[in-house]
C-alpha cells in the first residue's frame, strides 16, 4: 500500500504546482514531511540542496529520491510517474485544445492569480528551511539558535541580491565555511 | 514509418541530451528547446513555440516536463508527448537514484555532514532571495489585488497553517471569475 500512497501523494505534487521552479517545494513538504514524514525537515533541506546542484526538475529529484528511500527502485518509479501523470494529462488536453482554438486568455488569467499565491507559498516553505537551519530539530527560541548559520545565511544572501553569480557557488561557499567552523572549533 | 521511428529517436535524444546537462531549473530548459527545435532543426516555428512554452509554464507540474510534452506531442501527437517526456525524465531519475545511494553512505561523514549543514543556510538564503526578487516583482505589478492575495496566502499557510492544495485551488477560483469579469461581453475594464 506504501507504493500507493506514493503514488497518490505526488500526483498531488504534480498537480497543483503551478509557476515551475520553486513552486513545488511547499507541496513536497507539505506531502512528504508533514503528512507522511517520509522525510525529516533536514533530508528535505537536503534534498532541495541536491536538487539545485543536478539538473532536472525538484519534483522529479524528489519524487525520485523519496521513492527510493521509503521503497526502493519500486518506490521511485512510482512516486515519479505519479508526479509526472498529471502534466502528460492535463499539457496534452491543452495543448490539443488550443492547436484548435488558439485562445489562452483563461488559462492566463488564472496562472495571474495564481502567481502571487505561488510567491507566498514558496515564502512559507522558505521559512520552513530557515527554521530547520537555525534551530535543527530543537525548540525555537533565541537561546538555541545556531548563530554560525545565520551569519552564513547573512553572508549568502548578500551575493545572490547584489549579483548575478550561480546559487550553486553560494550554497557550496556556504558548505565550506560551515566546515571550517567545525574543523577550527574541533581542533580549538 | 520509417521517418516516424527516426523523428521519436531524435526527439528522444534531444530531450534527453536537454534534461541531462540543464542546471537552473524549467525556464532555462524552454529556452534551449527553443534553440534546438525552432532555430535547429526548422520543427516548429517561432510563434507557435511562443505558445506551447506558454501553455508549459500555465499548467501545473513541472515546466520543462510540460515543455517536452507540447512539443512532442505538437510533432509526433500522443507518442510523441510519451517519448518526450520519458526522455525528459530519466536523466533526473538516474542522477538521484545514484546520489541516494551515496547519500545514506556518506551523511555520517564529519565531512560532508558538516558541508550539507552549511548548505541549509545557503539554500535558505537562495530561496530567500528567489522570493524577495518574486514578491518584488508582484509589488512593482501595480496590481492592489495581486498584493492583497499574496499577503493572504502567505497568512494562510504560514499562521493558519491552511492545505497548500486548499489555498492554491481557492485562487484558481478567483483567476477564473476574474478572468471572466475582465472578458465581460459589455467591456469592462482591464484588471
Amino acid at each position: 500500500m506504501i507504493l500507493l500512497e506514493l503514488f497518490l501523494s505526488f500526483v498531488q505534487i504534480g498537480l497543483f504546482s503551478f509557476g515551475g521552479g520553486y513552486a513545488a517545494l511547499p507541496l513536497i513538504q507539505q506531502q512528504v514531511v508533514d503528512n507522511h514524514a517520509w522525510l525529516s525537515m533536514t533530508e528535505f533541506t537536503n534534498l532541495i540542496t541536491i536538487s539545485q546542484m543536478t539538473p532536472g526538475p525538484i519534483a522529479i529529484n524528489s519524487a525520485t529520491f523519496v521513492g527510493i528511500k521509503i521503497a526502493g527502485i519500486p518506490g521511485a518509479v512510482v512516486a515519479t510517474l505519479g508526479c509526472v501523470l498529471p502534466s502528460c494529462i492535463i499539457v496534452t488536453i491543452i495543448a490539443k485544445l488550443y492547436l484548435k482554438y488558439r485562445n489562452m486568455a483563461m488559462l492566463q488569467g488564472i496562472l495571474h492569480s495564481l502567481r502571487p499565491a505561488v510567491v507566498a507559498l514558496i515564502g512559507s516553505a522558505g521559512i520552513s528551511v530557515l527554521q530547520s537551519a537555525f534551530w535543527g530539530t530543537g525548540a525555537i527560541s533565541l537561546s538555541q539558535i545556531n548563530w554560525v548559520m545565520v551569519v552564513i545565511f547573512a553572508l549568502c544572501l548578500i551575493p545572490l541580491l547584489k549579483t548575478k553569480v550561480n546559487p550553486v557557488w553560494v550554497m557550496l561557499g556556504a558548505g565550506v565555511v560551515n566546515l571550517l567552523v567545525k574543523l577550527v572549533m574541533k581542533a580549538g | 514509418m520509417e521517418n516516424k521511428r527516426k523523428l521519436l529517436l531524435k526527439l528522444f535524444i534531444s530531450t534527453f541530451y536537454l534534461s541531462a546537462f540543464t542546471f537552473g531549473g524549467g525556464y532555462v530548459i524552454i529556452t534551449l528547446m527553443n534553440k534546438k527545435f525552432v532555430d535547429e532543426l526548422h520543427w516548429i516555428d517561432k510563434d507557435e513555440m511562443l505558445d506551447l512554452t506558454a501553455i508549459a509554464q500555465s499548467a501545473p507540474g513541472p515546466i520543462a516536463v510540460n515543455g517536452a510534452i507540447v512539443v512532442g506531442y505538437k510533432l509526433a501527437g500522443l507518442v510523441g508527448a510519451l517519448v518526450a517526456s520519458l526522455a525528459t525524465v530519466l536523466p533526473p531519475f538516474i542522477i538521484i537514484s545514484v546520489i541516494s545511494a551515496f547519500y545514506s553512505a556518506f551523511r555520517d561523514n564529519f565531512i560532508i555532514a558538516s558541508l550539507l549543514e552549511g548548505m541549509q543556510a545557503g539554500v535558505g538564503a537562495v530561496i530567500a532571495a528567489v522570493v524577495w526578487q518574486m514578491a518584488s516583482g508582484i509589488v512593482k505589478g501595480k496590481d492592489k489585488f495581486s498584493d492583497v492575495i499574496m499577503v493572504l496566502a502567505f497568512l494562510a499557510a504560514c499562521v493558519f497553517q491552511v492545505n497548500v492544495v486548499v489555498i492554491i485551488l481557492i485562487c484558481g477560483c478567483i483567476g477564473v471569475i476574474r478572468t471572466k469579469w475582465d472578458h465581460r461581453p459589455e467591456g469592462g475594464k482591464k484588471g
